[in-house]
């Protein structure tokens, strides 16, 4: 190959001509999303703060009702460590990270859907037959993602000001949130050069995603002089939280956000050169000849296959995690005030630990129904991409195919569960020294919030047997009951409303007792409306 | 004669879009049944009904003897079914596919797969994601040709076929046939139509506009007529005869259009003019097309 050879393709422009009418189309299609998530995300800041202003009239009050969420080791790893005392750092405990986390969505969906989405349709084919520049999709990509990004930022960070929350700080939440934010955008950008499906590319980026939470999460509750602290450094949503907003104010973590996005995003542009068109730069294998697959349900599970292996391995990690944690959950508060204080808060809950162990599995067990929503919705994708057709035109009936797909992903979210807190109970045991007791407390905590992902699981197969093109509300669903949890109290919702979400009615376990009648009551609201589901599905046109 | 595809005032209706609108088709054992109309006139959701995705408002459909909506389990058993657009799973294999989809049908017969693969020339071992648009078509039409089955239901099946390709598919639809097999195949590939097919149905706005075979749908179609005459002729004289239109005259050179009915008629005005030269153009196939798909339902019924 000689350098004339090599140069020829980019003869002006450096590959980029073309890159603002692609970022016009782009920002066109994208008109509703980005907007919308900018001005949610800003509100959800503004208005939890408000809410907590107006909650509680003096300092002493709000410290009092932060007192049981503080000395919570696992809202501490979901939520990172508070930032001060303070009654706007207190407004804004819950908001930043999960802020953060949600705003590290947007930019991978912003630069997914414009990139590896649009060459695995063929669309940019299309357009790259026009005048556009090889490098011009990435880059409107990128610039895109960029905007939402700081659009967000910009929005949130004028709206905390104008509820009255500090200034400085509000400015500091700004910069951890830009951190994350553009620092997804260059995970997502290099991702989507790496592997030729959007599935893959989804698979690393919401992987690295998935890391980074857990390393933050065990640096955040690591002792104060245990080594394992400097694990939230190597995360950027790490640093998301070092930032420290409403105290330390440490806008100068910025640097670091800036430097990675920088090198993710020069590293795509480099990966992009190394490979053709509708490839990765990982190579796509030839396969097997031939298949034993031998019926409807053995193609299901061939199809998800990588999936459930991905989240698999994935609750595995966040068993170990999780077991491991518990070691300094106890070293964490051992004053009388705080025994005294969880057991007004759990009722019958037993130790500290117990209380840890259950609030993980509660936001695991949500999780495991992210997980059953997407093996359930892939009965959507099959027809919406007519593959499902060609299955359905031999002896397959439908309802044998949804029934399928059903047993899946009961049984995979019932397995995640199983397997992380099998892995907790034995890191756990091996500590206590009861790795029998342990396995066994925590298998059946984790059994115990099966209903709940039941549930959920079923009403996405009412949506999609019912009104298939509404199928993606079942992700609202799960978002809207995992947010009236975690904030029904803090905004002092309603009963009733806090109460929709199926994970409301789930024992505080393990420690506390099995109430059966709501267990109960939630399976047989799963089995009808997801029976209701098939029904409907059988009933109705496909395709 | 036994019936293969019956169908009969079906309706189906998407919102305010009117697909069927009182489709009748018949098709009968043993042939290969042409199913044309211009895009958007109801040829897939036609095979969407026969395949039992799709419910009909009203009419009746027989497959095989059966319903299609109630019966599919026994139906597809006994066919294969082949989209215009083929979307493959991204990381299967080609293999796999035909293996998946001709077994959940009822079976393989591993001598047809291997000479299908063979014949279309066909790499089984790529993934889905990286085949061609015709390589896809290609793994479709194999995966139907390698089970045993009495019914292909082909929709626009060879639209990414290079021409090498094309005529092996012409050659397997035709032992097919001599196998005893009916093959109901849309297309917009007149050459292709031509070759192969008994018998044809025009359908356009979702309803028939014509059957039969291709020779009596020619007898239905307009001949043009040119003529030198040694005395020249009336335009309006030529007009008065029935079944004559687009009359030209030019001195002494003439051309004008005619029904097959009434060239006969024609011709012997014109002898009486002294026929110095004379030209007969019967209706090409895309003429014959061409104009049925223009038709106006009213005009035609």
């Amino acid at each position: 190959m000689t350098a004339g050879v090599r140069s020829a393709p980019h003869p002006s422009g450096g590959g980029l001509t073309g890159t603002p009418s692609l970022l016009r189309l782009a920002a066109r299609r994208d008109r509703v999303l980005i907007p919308a998530s900018a001005v949610g995300l800003a509100g959800f800041v503004a208005l939890s703060a408000q809410a907590t202003f107006a909650l509680f009239p003096d300092l002493g009050s709000a410290q009092a009702s932060m007192a049981p969420t503080l000395s919570n080791p696992a809202l501490l790893a979901m939520y990172g460590p508070i930032s001060s005392l303070g009654i706007d750092s207190i407004a804004t405990f819950k908001s930043v990270l999960l802020g953060a986390v949600f705003l590290a969505l947007l930019a991978y969906v912003v630069v997914r859907r414009h990139t590896r989405t649009e060459e695995e349709a063929g669309r940019l084919e299309l357009l790259g037959a026009g005048v556009v520049g090889r490098r011009a999709a990435l880059a409107a990509a990128v610039l895109l993602g960029t905007l939402a990004v700081v659009l967000t930022v910009v929005l949130t960070v004028v709206w905390a000001i104008a509820v009255g929350l500090d200034a400085a700080g509000s400015v500091a939440l700004g910069v951890s949130w830009l951190v994350t934010g553009l620092s997804w955008i260059g995970v997502t950008a290099v991702a989507a050069q790496l592997t030729s499906s959007t599935r893959g590319t989804a698979a690393w980026s919401l992987g690295a995603l998935a890391v980074a939470f857990l390393l933050r999460a065990v640096g955040d509750t690591a002792a104060g002089d245990s080594p394992a602290r400097f694990l939230s450094w190597l995360s950027p949503l790490g640093w998301g939280v070092k930032v420290s907003p409403y105290g330390a104010n440490r806008y100068w973590v910025l640097v670091l956000g800036l430097a990675l996005y920088s090198v993710l995003v020069a590293g795509a542009f480099a990966l992009l050169e190394r490979r053709d068109l509708g490839a990765g730069v990982l190579p796509s294998r030839a396969g097997d000849e031939r298949s034993s697959i031998r019926s409807a349900g053995g193609l299901t599970l061939r199809l998800a296959r990588g999936t459930v292996v991905g989240w698999t391995i994935a609750y595995l990690v966040l068993g170990l995690v999780l077991g491991s944690i518990a070691a300094s959950v106890e070293t964490f508060v051992d004053s009388p005030q705080v025994a005294d204080m969880l057991r007004a808060m759990g009722g019958d809950a037993g130790s500290i630990v117990d209380i840890y162990f259950s609030t993980e599995l509660h936001f695991a067990a949500v999780g495991a129904a992210a997980l059953a929503i997407a093996l359930v919705t892939r009965m959507h994708t099959e027809e919406t991409t007519t593959r499902a057709e060609a299955l359905l035109a031999t002896r397959v009936r439908r309802v044998e195919w949804a029934v399928g797909h059903v047993v899946l992903a009961v049984l995979s979210s019932a397995a995640v569960m199983v397997i992380t807190s099998v892995v907790a109970g034995v890191v756990r045991g091996v500590a206590t020294g009861d790795v029998g007791g342990e396995v066994g407390r925590l298998v059946g905590a984790a059994l115990s919030t099966l209903p709940a992902v039941w549930v959920v699981l079923a009403v996405a197969v009412l949506l999609y047997g019912a009104v298939p093109r509404f199928t993606g509300l079942s992700w609202a669903a799960l978002i809207v009951f995992l947010l009236l949890g975690e904030f029904g109290g803090l905004l002092d919702l309603p009963n009733w409303l806090v109460n929709l979400s199926p994970f409301a009615h789930l024992p505080a376990m393990p420690g506390g007792t099995i109430d059966w009648a709501p267990l109960v009551a939630l399976v047989v609201v799963a089995g009808v409306l997801s029976g209701a589901g098939v029904a409907a599905l059988r009933r109705r046109d496909f395709g | 004669m036994s019936t293969a595809i019956e169908v009969h005032d079906l309706r189906k209706t998407f919102g305010r879009t009117v697909a069927l609108d009182g489709l009748d088709l018949q098709v009968a054992t043993g042939e290969i049944h042409g199913f044309l109309g211009p895009n958007g006139a109801g040829k897939s959701t036609t095979l969407r009904i026969l395949l039992g995705l799709l419910r009909a408002d009203s009419g009746a459909a027989t497959l095989l003897g059966g319903d299609p909506w109630r019966d599919v389990e026994s139906l597809h058993r006994r066919l294969a079914y082949v989209p215009g657009d083929v979307a493959l799973w991204p990381n299967l294999t080609g293999g796999e596919v035909i293996d998946v989809l001709a077994r959940l049908r009822g079976g393989i017969d591993e001598k047809r797969r291997a000479a299908m693969i063979e014949r279309f020339d066909l790499d089984p071992t790529k993934k889905g994601r990286s085949y061609s648009k015709g390589n896809r078509q290609k793994v479709a039409l194999v995966a139907a040709l390698s089970s045993d089955v009495e019914l292909l239901l082909l929709d626009e099946p060879t639209s990414g076929l290079d021409p090498l390709m094309e005529a092996v598919f012409s050659d397997v639809v035709r032992e097919f046939r001599q196998g005893g097999g009916t093959v109901l195949l849309s297309s917009h590939i007149l050459s292709e139509v031509e070759r192969l097919c008994d018998r044809v149905s025009i359908i356009r706005e979702g309803r028939n506009v014509e059957s039969g075979t291709l020779g009596e749908l020619r007898h239905l179609a307009r001949t043009t007529v040119g003529a030198t005459l040694s005395r020249p002729v009336d335009a309006t004289q030529l007009s008065m005869i029935s079944g004559v239109s687009d009359v030209v005259v030019t001195g002494e050179h003439i051309s004008c259009t005619v029904g097959s009915d009434d060239l006969g008629r024609l011709l012997e005005v014109l002898g009486t003019h002294g026929i110095i030269a004379l030209t007969s153009a019967p209706p090409t196939l895309e003429e014959l097309f061409m104009e049925q798909y223009r038709a106006t339902p009213a005009a035609s019924a």
